[in-house]
């Protein structure tokens, strides 16, 4: 896999990690015009950069990443990981992905779940193990490598299924809410850990999130987004540095919390200006 | 109680079929030699030892020859004989239904389409009974006949059995494949893996919990399905022959009947232990969920 990786750093020296043009997707409805989750979506990933999409629900964050991963497509426009349509970077293996749910294998130890990637594309066996064991240190698992998800805490189970999405060294990652389900303080401390495994692993990352301090502690730009339709309202550059330089301290810095209330004052632009449906608009967001 | 709790359910077992025996000669002691009729109405049985043998009669008789000839068998050995003859039947039937159910399920899974067009007749066929269908395939096999290949009477047996046993497989196999959340099926998508490997790496394993209780159920199913179509199509050597023939012997020895009907419950026993057993290499599979 190491092949694979070196592909694609070569890949991200020319190309952005991921490039969004003009993406629109309407579910259809049985009757009438149909719902329409996205229009005119435009925006590019650099390799290596950490994006946040934020913004409250029903706004399209979740169909866009889907839309990046191929698991849907989209009704208007084109989206390119690596310089290649999205269905070709699936295919080729481009991006490692993480859920809500960390979707675990409950038949399968850790160790197996993080193997299971690798085993479906014919890693050998004493290299996956290898490559495992590698992941689970990097994630501090290693006392639980023989455990089955339902031995393990929420967190553990979010940090195993970040390990395996991580399995084929991907240049991008893809995270959809990954510690939505985790509680305060586990989920400040994943988040410091997926800080330093991103300043480890150069990989880019889009993270959907519907909390702010996630998204401005995490990130390099956060995309704030509006609902009904889902549209980019604005893209906030957070200059807190790169990934090997932040670290706790960064949550009592007074530039995160700059970057805090700018992007909090956009995501509650909606209701002062009184666009869309009264109320609606930050449903769903968490400004603690 | 610091019992296993395996052990604790053999207990439990064991204190049940006690319980039954003791109701059973409480009964036939105390209650009356013409039953209690209600209202004309025979609502419990009469207790002479023609209706209800001491249960100590129905084991001596089991020890004693099956007839008076000097040559015949002990009746446990005969009974035993057709029991094996019955269980093998019924496994050649588990081994057809299982495998036609599970081709079923994965056809539906595959396939939408096929799920609409198949499913209706599944469930269509098990309201057709059994008696009605006896006679027909023994007819249709007997027209089966190319080169060395014969139809058989034991193969009409087998295939009732596996028509009772396909029925439930499919439909728990089906559950079963259909089960993995869409978590799980997004995840394999994002692999770009082909529907072959995500039935082997997702699909069966997450259809193990469903598809151990069909089997089981396919099992005894199998056995009830050898033992009706034995007596229907009139098949000699198994447990369904040896009840119909040992009933006839009721009057003058009435230990004798209970023999096969002793003999049918371990058939019974045995395949639901063998699916047991199946359950005992799969447990992995059957861990719980994950806890979020």
């Amino acid at each position: 896999m190491t092949n694979n990786s070196m592909t694609n750093t070569s890949n991200t020296t020319s190309n952005p990690a991921v490039n969004v043009r003009g993406v629109g997707r309407i579910f259809s409805a049985r009757k009438g015009p149909g719902v329409t989750a996205l229009e005119d979506v435009s925006i590019t990933v650099a390799p290596g950069e950490f994006v946040s999409l934020i913004g409250p629900s029903g706004c399209g964050k979740s169909t866009l990443l889907r839309l990046v991963a191929d698991l849907d497509t989209p009704t208007s426009g084109s989206i390119e990981v690596f310089g290649k349509p999205a269905r070709q970077a699936r295919i080729d293996q481009d991006y490692g992905i993480a859920f809500q749910q960390a979707g675990l294998l409950p038949w399968r130890t850790v160790a197996g779940n993080i193997e299971l990637p690798l085993e479906l594309h014919g890693m050998g066996k004493g290299a996956r193990r290898r490559r495992a064991a590698e992941l689970i240190a990097l994630v501090g698992l290693s006392d639980f490598a023989a455990n089955y998800p339902d031995q393990l805490s929420g967190g553990m189970q979010q940090r195993v299924a970040i390990a395996r999405s991580l399995a084929e060294s991907p240049s991008l990652l893809l995270m959809d809410e990954p510690f939505g389900a985790l509680d305060e303080m586990t989920r400040e401390r994943m988040q410091n850990e997926l800080v330093r495994i991103c300043a480890e692993t150069q990989a880019a990352v889009v993270f959907v999130t519907h909390s702010i301090p996630e998204a401005v502690f995490l990130s390099n730009r956060v995309v704030v987004m509006s609902p009904r339709p889902g549209r980019i309202r604005s893209i906030v550059d957070v200059s807190l540095g790169d990934m090997a330089g932040r670290s706790e301290d960064l949550r009592e810095d007074e530039g995160f919390f700059h970057s805090l209330s700018q992007v909090r004052d956009l995501l509650h632009g909606d209701e002062a200006a009184g666009v869309g449906t009264p109320g609606a608009g930050v449903r769903g967001v968490e400004t603690r | 109680m610091g019992l296993h709790p395996r052990l604790r359910g053999g207990l439990f077992g064991v204190a049940g079929l006690v319980l039954l025996a003791l109701v059973w000669e409480v009964y036939k002691t105390f209650g009356p030699a013409d039953g209690v009729i209600l209202g004309g109405v025979t609502v419990l049985p009469r207790t002479t030892d023609l209706a209800m043998p001491h249960l100590a009669v129905m084991f001596e008789r089991l020890f004693e020859p099956v007839t008076g000839a000097a040559s015949a068998l002990p009746l446990w050995q005969a009974v035993l004989a057709g029991a094996l003859f019955t269980l093998g039947l019924a496994a050649v039937g588990w081994l057809v239904g299982v495998t036609v159910g599970l081709a079923l399920a994965l056809l539906m899974q595959r396939f939408r389409l096929a799920e609409s067009a198949i499913l209706p007749w599944i469930i269509l066929s098990q309201t057709v009974p059994l008696i009605a269908i006896a006679p027909l395939v023994r007819r249709w096999g007997a027209q089966i006949q190319f080169g060395e290949f014969t139809w058989e009477s034991w193969m009409s047996v087998a295939l009732i059995a596996s028509y009772l046993a396909f029925f439930p497989v499919s439909i728990g196999a089906l559950r079963g494949l259909g089960s993995p959340d869409s978590n799980h099926v997004d995840l394999m998508y994002c692999y770009a893996v082909g529907w072959w490997k995500t039935l082997w790496r997702l699909r069966l394993p997450a259809s193990v919990g469903y598809l151990l209780p069909a089997l089981r159920l396919a099992a005894v199913s199998a056995v009830v399905g050898s033992v009706v179509a034995e007596v229907s199509i009139g098949l000699r050597g198994g447990i369904g022959r040896l009840i119909v023939e040992y009933a006839g012997a009721s009057g003058g020895d009435p230990g004798k009947p209970w023999a096969p009907i002793f003999g049918s419950i371990l058939v019974g026993l045995v395949a639901a232990g063998f699916v047991g057993l199946i359950g005992l290499f799969l447990r992995r599979f059957r861990r719980g969920e994950v806890s979020q």
